[in-house]
């Protein structure tokens, strides 16, 4: 706590003061790779489903752990690709929930209806559903003042994956914006703050540290979800998976072949997972 | 229902817009039979999820680090991978591992079929969450109150059953619905192997109609009316539980 001359939160700048309580240190870290335990269960896990097919595996073929090292380079590369959707969806989803989020707080009302019937629209359909209603009834080409733009089937799901990210981030926007308490909204009238003025300095700084916990929660959700996309015949690691499966044509390689793509999202989701909840106790009730 | 079958014949013969189920008959009991497959799916999965979610709860104040551990290990993989890998490892991985069963007409079938399948999947996955949920329920409540019942003579399983779950409970129900609407929804994925649910019925009916616009809508509208029920249904039971006095 002791950071030059004063340890009260009061007298330091602004923007120290924000990171002052319990700096970022190793124990954040450890917290978010952290959970011996966790690990110790995933990996009996792994070595489990390789040494159930090694032992099933009583001929000449390669071995079950050579064969699925073969294929990882592969199937990494289609998470890549799973990757770069969630991201490019994240980014879309976040400016149009913003966006929503906002007008639910709206003051004027056809506005503020139209969107909260949209937010719980797409909050409450199923994501696969969504994605299916993007890929169908998106037109394959747009025809803008002559101008053919062609649209990819990729680009069409991550307009399908973004729709169900945009309703929650609306929420969460929302959610955000009303655990500020009333009377930071009235001092600020009194102040003779504009209700932009209000939202933009002095609303929204205090929101934003609530909204990211569960913005990171939402973008886990969203990289998982992006193995829908092989449900609708986008070449992803899902599908790559299938085809090193159906190119090797061996029962045995299922388990750890499976096995070793749950692992590769786990490694991705789970450190996320744990920066959310470190960040949750962090920014837990501080106003 | 003449009448709106007519209606719905007129609307697709004049603007084309074809909402085949409403009076072709066949298409409206493949429909029907895919709406009946999700519920009868969501019921199953709910309960196994919530039974799923009390024993790991009860689990996770085990005294054994290893039985605590395990399921941590649980919860932590089931929260952070995809379900539909998952299912696909347990539809085809571990499903080829299992041995085979000679059906009642003597043909070799998996011992798990797809449905079987989906339930357990799905029921695993929520029930991840459940437990996280209960566990965060029965955190809440207050020490104080575990203290009280023991000085009132109570045994730890009777504290537990008495007090401190029916307190539990309550102060997760929120949670609970979120993660079961959540449930519901995570039912289309079964469409990935081939169960005949809602989604797999739709796309089959859009497939032969050629209406996809109008069954998107329809399946749209199907779903948030299924989740809405739900909703409706945890609020009215959060109303009914209720104790007065007692704002958890």
């Amino acid at each position: 706590m002791n950071r030059g001359t004063t340890d009260l939160p009061v007298l330091l700048a602004p923007r120290r003061r924000i990171e002052a309580p319990g700096e970022w240190g190793l124990r954040d870290i450890a917290a978010v790779f952290g959970s011996r335990k966790v690990f110790a269960a995933l990996v009996a896990f792994a070595v489990l489903s390789v040494a159930v097919a090694e032992a099933a595996d009583a001929s000449v073929r390669p071995g079950v752990f050579a064969t699925v090292l073969k294929w990882t380079p592969l199937i990494a590369t289609g998470f890549l690709f799973n990757l770069a959707v969630s991201v490019a969806s994240m980014a879309v989803g976040t400016f149009a929930g913003v966006l929503l989020g906002l007008g639910q707080i709206s003051l004027l009302a056809p506005v503020r209806g139209a969107s909260w019937a949209a937010t719980q629209f797409f909050r409450n359909s199923p994501w696969l559903v969504l994605l299916f209603f993007a890929m169908f009834l998106l037109p394959f080409e747009l025809k803008v003042a002559g101008v053919t733009i062609a649209l990819p089937a990729w680009f069409k799901a991550i307009i399908g994956l973004a729709l169900p990210v945009m309703a929650n981030v609306a929420e969460i926007v929302r959610g955000g914006i009303k655990s500020i308490p009333v009377g930071q909204w009235e001092s600020a009238e009194s102040l003779a703050f504009t209700r932009i003025q209000t939202l933009w300095r002095i609303i929204l700084p205090q929101a934003v540290k609530r909204m990211i916990p569960p913005w990171m929660n939402l973008y886990a959700i969203l990289t998982m979800a992006t193995t829908l996309i092989s449900v609708v015949g986008i070449q992803d690691a899902m599908t790559l998976t299938r085809g090193a499966l159906v190119a090797e044509a061996r029962t045995d390689l299922y388990l750890p072949l499976y096995a070793m793509l749950l692992l590769l999202f786990f490694i991705y989701c789970y450190p996320i997972a744990r920066l959310t909840q470190v960040l949750e106790r962090r920014f837990a009730v501080r106003i | 229902m003449q009448a709106i079958a007519d209606w719905f014949k007129w609307l697709a013969g004049a603007h084309g817009i074809n909402v085949s189920i409403a009076y072709d008959a066949f298409d409206r009991a493949r429909f029907l039979t895919g709406l009946t497959t999700t519920i009868w799916l969501s019921i199953a999965c709910i309960v196994l999820s919530i039974a799923v979610g009390l024993v790991g709860a009860w689990l996770q104040g085990a005294r054994s680090p290893i039985v605590r551990a395990g399921v941590a290990g649980f919860v932590q993989f089931f929260r952070n991978t995809p379900p539909l890998v998952q299912l696909a490892f347990f539809y085809f991985a571990v499903s080829a591992a299992l041995p085979m069963v000679t059906d009642q007409f003597g043909a070799r079938v998996p011992l798990v079929n797809n449905v079987g399948w989906a339930v357990i999947s799905f029921s695993l996955f929520a029930g991840a969450f459940n437990i996280e949920i209960f566990r965060s329920g029965i955190e809440a409540v207050p020490q104080a109150t575990m203290e009280a019942a023991e000085s009132l003579g109570y045994t730890r399983l009777q504290s537990y059953v008495y007090i401190v779950f029916p307190l539990a409970f309550r102060i997760c129900l929120p949670a609970l619905g979120n993660n079961l609407v959540n449930l519901v929804k995570t039912t289309t994925l079964a469409y990935a192997i081939g169960v005949p649910e809602l989604l797999y019925a739709a796309a089959q009916v859009w497939s032969e109609t050629f209406n996809v616009r109008e069954m998107m809508v329809v399946l749209l509208v199907t779903y948030v009316a299924i989740v809405a029920v739900l909703v409706g249904f945890m609020q009215s039971w959060e109303r009914k539980l209720r104790i007065p006095g007692y704002n958890a």
